[in-house]
């Protein structure tokens, strides 16, 4: 009966970066808090992440990004999102974010941001935060 | 990120340390350690420069020569990472380690749709013959050698680099490159692979043959624990699982009827630093000596000089932290004086801020000085190994060697790195180690300073550590990938489309067959077909790897 009310969380892995040890390690994380988690891989393209996240039918998409480019790509997937008709789905984003990006991407729509270094269970909090 | 396990009593006296290895750590050491361990000085340490190497693969090391300085380097187009090189090297830097963006390394022009955003980011956006001219334009090819970080395409710029290096009148058997060319080990951890495991491993093998008959003073491999040791794996674990990889494209060699001897001298290696000094050096030694042992009793290598672990032991970019980066200047250091004190070949140096992004200028000559230091100031070179002898060092290099060996029958058990790879064991048990080790940082269990005061390291909402301490950022600029999508429209457009046409056909009958694509790919690159296009017959013929989704 829990199941039902469990959150259904998307890790993604956008674009070309493949340092995936953050994503993995949040994604055990998410799952030792209770979390359902689905882990994309590597190497996804926006395209791919707006048609797992609609057919795993997730309330969170959280996607890990290491290059850099956190700015760009999360903009391009909440506009995706939008025009998919996900605008419900929460997105956060995590990996290597300096604090100074952290407005900016709360601006243009992510729930949460949560840099390298931010503790598992900051991370599990506030990601059940969203849905209180 | 990788100190060891402290065990205190309530006054704070260490009761128990233990390794991430797994070796235990006894208050002292005396001579009755090694008789347990049945030390013997010719059979475990010998002279330096003496088989097995445990203590130097040259008699005089440092001596002779100091180390060789690679730092990373590489961002935006070339014409900046060319002028970042000739910095690097006019303040005493001998040897370039050249880092590729993401579109480069996963073998796409910087206008495919997947490039954007991307173009010029973590390092320099290469499409062409025509922008590794620009590149290293004015650097002595003949006298500096580059390592080239690039894994999925390794072949692609192996072959760019020998057209450049012809281009620029430099005869290739004069030239010296180390592509880093481990595709397993993208596998295990930093994920830019492309094609499926056998074709992956084949292309390895095609670049080691093709490095044998024609690039003379090239190392056509360079695997890396280093990013395994990244991804979460023991200091054990790097050894190990860089020696299984070893083997898989030996054997992938071995079938072309070529013997070891005439290639594994070629091998180099990376290897990471941070952690436990004590461990790190144990496992440097450990690590020669099971190399020359395992060549020499399981490949029937007897030349002394192909016995030998050459490699860049450096970098330790996951013990650098992003709280109060200035810690990781002096942190960096130590992690270099254990380099040093392990005998390091070559090395570089991660930058107090590379938690944040890409070195500046200032951070990078930073790293640059404190191993010239080493060196010069601090006596690093006066003598050989200069921990030989110790009960200490001595007894936990032989455990070492102890722990490496039982990772490696783990992964004989599963059948040998590729299928371990292919059904995602080794990844599995890689992520799983780095989310108990990270679930310990949080709680306290290990420490790392300026980080773990009491186990919590959050910071408050909005503090930043960039603003209190003065680390300015490396900007990522827009413009690099207009440049680069505008030479790359003008390219199209100039260079001789038959002679593109033809030499990517004759890659693709090489590809599908079992020809070495060296030769072919390098008349590509002298006919200025990119990189996305060489990389386009690869993935056509190939396909691309479907990684078990294991977490």
């Amino acid at each position: 009966m829990e199941t039902k009310n469990k959150i259904r969380v998307l890790i993604a892995k956008p674009g070309l970066d493949g340092h995936d040890k953050g994503a993995k390690i949040v994604c055990l994380a998410l799952r030792d808090a209770g979390f359902e988690v689905i882990y994309s891989g590597l190497h996804q393209s926006l395209d791919q992440i707006i048609r797992t996240a609609t057919q795993e039918a997730v309330d969170v998409i959280g996607l890990s990004i290491m290059s850099g480019a956190h700015l760009p790509i999360s903009e391009k997937l909440i506009a995706m999102m939008n025009k998919n008709g996900l605008g419900d789905i929460k997105l956060t984003v995590g990996g290597v974010i300096p604090n100074r990006d952290i407005p900016t991407l709360k601006e243009m729509g992510v729930a949460q941001v949560f840099p390298g270094g931010t503790s598992f269970d900051k991370i599990t909090t506030g990601m059940k935060l969203l849905f209180k | 990120m990788g100190v060891a396990k402290y065990i205190k009593d309530e006054r704070g006296a260490i009761k128990e340390v233990t390794y991430q290895s797994g070796i235990k750590v006894k208050p002292a050491y005396g001579p009755e350690d090694l008789e347990n361990k049945g030390f013997e000085y010719e059979k475990d340490l010998g002279a330096p420069g003496e088989y097995p190497f445990t203590r130097s693969i040259h008699p005089e090391s440092y001596r002779s020569r100091a180390w060789t300085t690679r730092q990373y380097t590489g961002f935006g187009t070339p014409q900046e990472t060319n002028e970042r090189f000739k910095l690097m090297i006019k303040n005493g830097q001998n040897g370039l380690n050249v880092a590729f963006d993401l579109p480069t390394q996963m073998g796409y022009d910087s206008d495919h749709p997947l490039a954007q955003g991307e173009v010029g980011r973590v390092g320099m956006a290469i499409d062409s013959l025509k922008d590794f001219e620009t590149a290293f334009a004015g650097i002595p090819l003949d006298k500096i050698g580059s390592g080239l970080t690039i894994n999925g395409v390794a072949t692609i710029m192996m072959a760019m680099y020998q057209a450049t290096a012809e281009k620029f009148g430099y005869a290739k058997d004069k030239i010296s490159t180390t592509p880093q060319n481990d595709i397993l080990k993208e596998m295990i951890g930093r994920g830019a692979w492309i094609f499926p495991v056998e074709h992956g491993v084949r292309l390895v093998g095609d670049s080691i043959e093709y490095a044998v008959k024609e690039l003379p003073r090239s190392n056509p491999v360079s695997i890396c624990g280093y990013h395994i040791r990244e991804s979460g794996a023991t200091p054990a674990q790097e050894i190990a699982y860089a020696f299984a990889i070893a083997k898989a494209y030996i054997d992938n060699v071995m079938e072309r009827d070529i013997d070891p001897s005439d290639f594994v001298g070629r091998f180099s290696f990376n290897f990471n630093v941070y952690g436990n000094m004590w461990e790190q050096i144990a496992k440097f030694r450990a690590a020669r000596k099971l190399w020359a042992r395992m060549l020499k009793e399981e490949y029937g290598v007897t030349d002394k000089k192909k016995l030998f672990l050459r490699g860049l032991f450096g970098g330790g970019g996951s013990g650098l932290t992003k709280e109060q980066p200035e810690n990781n200047i002096m942190r960096g250091a130590y992690y270099a004086l254990g380099a040093a004190l392990s005998g390091a070949q070559t090395t570089a140096l991660c930058s107090f801020d590379e938690a944040y992004t890409i070195p500046t200028p200032r951070s990078a000559l930073l790293s640059l000085r404190t191993l010239e230091m080493l060196m010069d100031e601090v006596g690093l070179r006066d003598t050989v190994d200069p921990l030989a002898g110790s009960y200490f060092i001595e007894t936990i290099t032989l455990e070492m060697e102890e722990k490496i060996i039982e990772e490696m029958k783990e992964v004989e058990k599963w059948g040998g790195m590729v299928k371990s790879i292919s059904n995602g064991f080794i990844q599995r048990k890689v992520s799983r180690q780095a989310y108990e080790f990270e679930k310990g940082m949080q709680a306290g269990v290990y420490k790392k300073v300026g980080v773990t005061p009491g186990g919590q390291r959050d910071q408050a909402d909005g503090e930043d550590d960039t603003q209190k301490t003065d680390v300015e950022l490396h900007e990522y600029n827009e413009d690099w990938a207009i440049k680069s999508k505008a030479n790359l429209e003008e390219l199209r457009r100039t260079r001789n489309d038959k002679k593109v046409k033809d030499s990517l056909a004759a890659l693709e009958k090489a590809a599908k067959g079992s020809d070495n694509v060296m030769p072919h790919l390098v008349k590509c690159c002298h006919s200025y077909a990119t990189v996305g296009e060489m990389a386009g017959v690869f993935r056509d013929v190939f396909g691309e790897w479907k990684e078990p989704e294991f977490y």
